[in-house]
C-alpha cells in the first residue's frame, strides 16, 4: 500500500511540474512576457524597473526556477486588473465554485442512481426508454445553450426564478454561501441543474449499465434462489455493486465539474472563479490565468491522486497489480 | 481438345441476387434503425447546407452592401425595406438570421470535421506505434494518454487558448489536442488484439516493414472502433468549438461559427428577442444531436459482441 501511495504522489509531483513548465513557457516563449506581465499603460523606466524585479533580464531556466520558488510560497503575482494577487482574488471565488459543483454533484447522484438502476432493470419499459433518450440529450446538449434556454424560460418567460449571480449570502465558519438563505437558494437551482445535466446523464448511463451486468450474476441468482425479496436484492446486492464504478468516475468527474463551471458560471454570471478566468482571458489578466491555470492542475492532481487510493482500498487488484509491475 | 467447360461458374451468384460483403451487411444493419437512418440523413442535409452556403443562403450576411441597421431586431418573417423577408429574423446588426446559421454550420462543421480528422491522424499512428512496438515506448505513450484523458477535455482547450490566443488555427489545435488521445487509446486496444493473430505474424516472417504492417495489415482491421469514435468526437469538438466561442476565447468575431451567433443573442435574451439566440441554438443542436444519433447506431452495429 506504501509503494502505492508513494508512486502515486511521484506521479502527481511530475505532472504538476510539467503543468507548470507549460504554462510557464506558455506565457514566456509563446507571448512576449513584458506584454503579458507588465500593464501596457507603464512607462518606460517602470517596464525596466519591473523587468529587473520580476528577473526577466536573466536566462528562462532561472526564471523558471524564480517562478516555481514563488509559487510553492503562494506568490503567484498580482491582477492587473484590481491591484491585489491572483491567489488571493481566486481564493475569494472559490468557495462559489464549489458550492455550485457540490449542488450539482448531489442533484447527479440524488437523481441519477435510481433513475439509472431503474431503467436497468425494466431495460424495455417505455419510462426506461424515455430516461435513457433524455441521458443522451443530456449528453449532447452544449452545456450553455441548455443554461441559456433555462433562462429565457425559467427566468424571463415565467419568471419563477432569478438567472443572474448569487443572491444573499451567510457566512459560515467565515465562508459566504448561499444555500442556507432561501434567495440564494432559488439562485442556487437553476445553475445547478445546468452544471448537474451532464454528470447527471453520465450516472445513469453507469447505474443502467452496471445493473444490467449485475442482474445476470451468479450472486444475484443465488440471492434471488434464496427467496429474498426483489427490495433487498436491489438494494444490497446489486446496488452495492454498481457503486465501485459509480464512486470512482463521480470522484473523478467532480474535478470536470469545477473546469465546467466555467460555462455555467459565465451564463448565469455565478461569481465564482470560473467567471473570473474567462473575465481575465478576456481582459488579458495573465497573472490570474497562471494562478488559475495552476490552481486547478494542482486540484486535479489531489482529486485523481484521492480517488486512486480510495479506489485501492476498495478494490485490492488495483493496488496488487500496480506493485507487482 | 475440347473440354467441357463447367457451364456454371463457381463463384458467379445468380443475376439479381446481392453478395453478402461485409460492407452490405453494414449497411443493412444500420438501417435497421429508422432513428439513425433518419439521423444520418439530417447529416447530410446539414453537411450539403454547409458546403455550398455562399450559393444557399438567401443573403450574404456580412456583404455590408445589404446589411443595414435599419433592419436589426427584426422578428421571424418580417420583411426588409427593400422586400426581402428574413424567415428567421435578423441580428443587432440586421444581418439575415437564416444566411447567418447556414454561414456558422460551414465554419461550425468546418472546424469539427477537420480537427477531428487531423486528431484520427495523429491518434492512430501513435495508438499503432504504441501497440506494435510495445514495451517501454507503449507504457510511456500511454501514461501520456491517460494524464491527458484525466482533466476534463474544455480545461485542456482552455489552457491552450488561454496561451495561443484567439484564431481558426489555434481553436484548431486545442481542438486536436484534446482529442488525439481518445483515438490513441481506442485503437491502440484493438491493435493490440489484431497484433498477435497470424496475419501479422505472416507479414513479420515475410519481412515486410514496420510501416507496411501497420499501416496496410493492421489499420484497416482496427477501423471499426474508430469509426465510432471518429462520430462522437466530431460532435464533441463542435460542441466545445461551440462553448468556446461563446465563452468568447475561441473563433475571432471574423469567423462567426454558430457558438458566436448564439453569444451575440444572448444579451437580446432578457428582451424576449429569443429568436437571435435561440435559432442558431437549434441548428447546432439538430447538428450535434445528429452525429451522435448515427454514432450510438454504429456503436451497436460494429460492436463485435453484439453481432447478430
Amino acid at each position: 500500500m506504501t509503494v502505492f501511495i508513494i508512486r502515486r504522489l511521484l506521479q502527481s509531483a511530475v505532472v504538476v511540474l510539467v503543468m507548470s513548465l507549460l504554462v510557464f513557457t506558455g506565457v514566456n516563449i509563446v507571448g512576449d512576457p513584458v506584454d503579458m506581465l507588465i500593464n501596457p499603460e507603464a512607462e518606460p523606466a517602470e517596464i525596466e524597473q519591473i523587468k529587473k524585479n520580476l528577473g526577466l533580464d536573466r536566462p528562462l531556466h532561472e526564471q523558471y526556477g524564480y517562478f516555481l520558488a514563488n509559487a510553492a510560497q503562494g506568490d503567484l503575482g498580482k491582477s492587473f486588473k484590481f491591484g491585489e494577487p491572483a491567489l488571493k482574488l481566486i481564493l475569494q471565488r472559490m468557495p462559489a465554485t464549489l458550492e455550485l459543483a457540490v449542488a450539482a454533484l448531489l442533484l447527479a447522484i440524488v437523481f441519477g442512481i435510481p433513475l439509472g438502476v431503474y431503467a436497468g432493470l425494466r431495460p424495455e419499459s417505455p419510462v426506461s426508454k424515455t430516461i435513457m433518450a433524455g441521458s443522451i440529450l443530456g449528453f449532447s446538449l452544449p452545456t450553455f445553450w441548455v443554461g441559456i434556454m433555462m433562462i429565457m424560460i425559467v427566468a424571463v418567460m415565467l419568471g419563477w426564478l432569478p438567472s443572474t449571480g448569487r443572491g444573499d449570502t451567510v457566512p459560515l465558519f467565515g465562508i459566504e454561501l448561499s444555500f442556507l438563505t432561501l434567495d440564494g437558494l432559488r439562485h442556487l437551482i437553476l445553475p445547478a441543474i445546468n452544471l448537474a445535466l451532464f454528470k447527471l446523464s453520465l450516472v445513469i448511463r453507469l447505474s443502467r449499465a452496471g445493473t444490467r451486468e449485475a442482474i445476470h450474476q451468479d450472486y444475484v441468482k443465488f440471492a434471488r434462489a434464496k427467496g429474498l425479496k426483489e427490495g433487498r436484492v436491489v438494494l444490497v446486492h446489486v446496488l452495492k455493486n454498481i457503486l465501485i464504478p459509480v464512486v470512482t468516475v463521480l470522484g473523478l468527474e467532480f474535478g470536470g465539474l469545477i473546469a465546467f463551471s466555467v460555462v455555467t458560471e459565465t451564463v448565469f454570471a455565478w461569481p465564482g472563479m470560473g467567471k473570473l478566468i474567462i473575465d481575465s482571458i478576456r481582459e488579458l489578466d495573465r497573472p490570474v490565468v497562471v494562478a488559475y491555470l495552476m490552481i486547478v492542475v494542482l486540484m486535479f492532481v489531489v482529486i485523481n491522486l484521492v480517488v486512486d487510493i480510495i479506489y485501492s482500498l476498495l478494490d485490492p487488484r488495483v493496488r496488487l497489480q500496480d506493485v507487482k509491475s | 481438345m475440347t473440354t467441357t467447360v463447367n457451364e456454371r461458374p463457381v463463384a458467379a451468384a445468380p443475376i439479381g441476387a446481392k453478395v453478402e460483403t461485409p460492407f452490405r451487411r453494414f449497411v443493412s444493419d444500420f438501417i435497421e434503425s429508422k432513428l439513425a437512418t433518419g439521423a444520418f440523413l439530417v447529416f447530410l442535409v446539414i453537411a450539403f447546407i454547409a458546403l455550398f452556403a455562399p450559393w444557399l443562403a438567401p443573403s450574404d450576411p456580412y456583404d455590408l452592401a445589404i446589411v443595414t441597421v435599419l433592419d436589426s431586431h427584426m422578428p421571424p418573417l418580417s420583411e426588409s425595406f427593400d422586400g426581402r423577408i428574413f424567415w428567421l429574423g435578423t441580428d443587432g446588426a440586421g444581418r439575415d438570421l437564416l444566411s447567418a446559421i447556414m454561414y456558422g454550420l460551414r465554419t461550425s462543421l468546418g472546424v469539427g470535421v477537420m480537427s477531428g480528422l487531423i486528431a484520427m491522424a495523429i491518434g492512430s499512428v501513435v495508438g499503432l506505434s504504441a501497440a506494435y512496438f510495445g514495451g517501454r515506448v507503449d507504457t510511456l505513450i500511454m501514461r501520456i494518454v491517460d494524464i491527458q484523458l484525466s482533466f476534463p477535455a474544455i480545461l485542456v482547450a482552455l489552457v491552450l487558448l488561454a496561451i495561443l490566443g484567439k484564431g481558426v488555427d489555434k481553436i484548431l489545435i486545442a481542438l486536436v489536442t484534446v482529442q488525439w488521445a481518445y483515438y490513441a487509446r481506442t485503437i491502440r486496444a484493438s491493435a493490440l488484439v489484431e497484433r498477435n493473430k497470424e496475419y501479422v505474424e505472416a507479414a513479420t516472417c515475410l519481412a515486410l516493414g514496420h510501416r507496411r504492417i501497420l499501416f496496410r495489415h493492421m489499420l484497416p482491421n482496427c477501423l471499426p472502433p474508430l469509426i465510432v469514435v471518429v462520430t462522437v468526437q466530431t460532435a464533441h469538438a463542435i460542441s466545445l468549438e461551440a462553448t468556446l466561442s461563446f465563452l468568447g476565447i475561441g473563433l475571432p468575431i471574423t469567423e462567426p461559427s454558430l457558438g458566436l451567433l448564439i453569444a451575440n443573442g444572448f444579451e437580446y435574451m432578457l428582451s424576449l428577442k429569443y429568436w437571435i439566440s435561440v435559432y442558431p441554438g437549434v441548428a447546432l443542436l439538430i447538428t450535434i444531436v445528429a452525429i451522435n444519433l448515427v454514432g450510438d447506431q454504429l456503436r451497436d452495429v460494429l460492436n463485435p459482441r453484439l453481432q447478430r
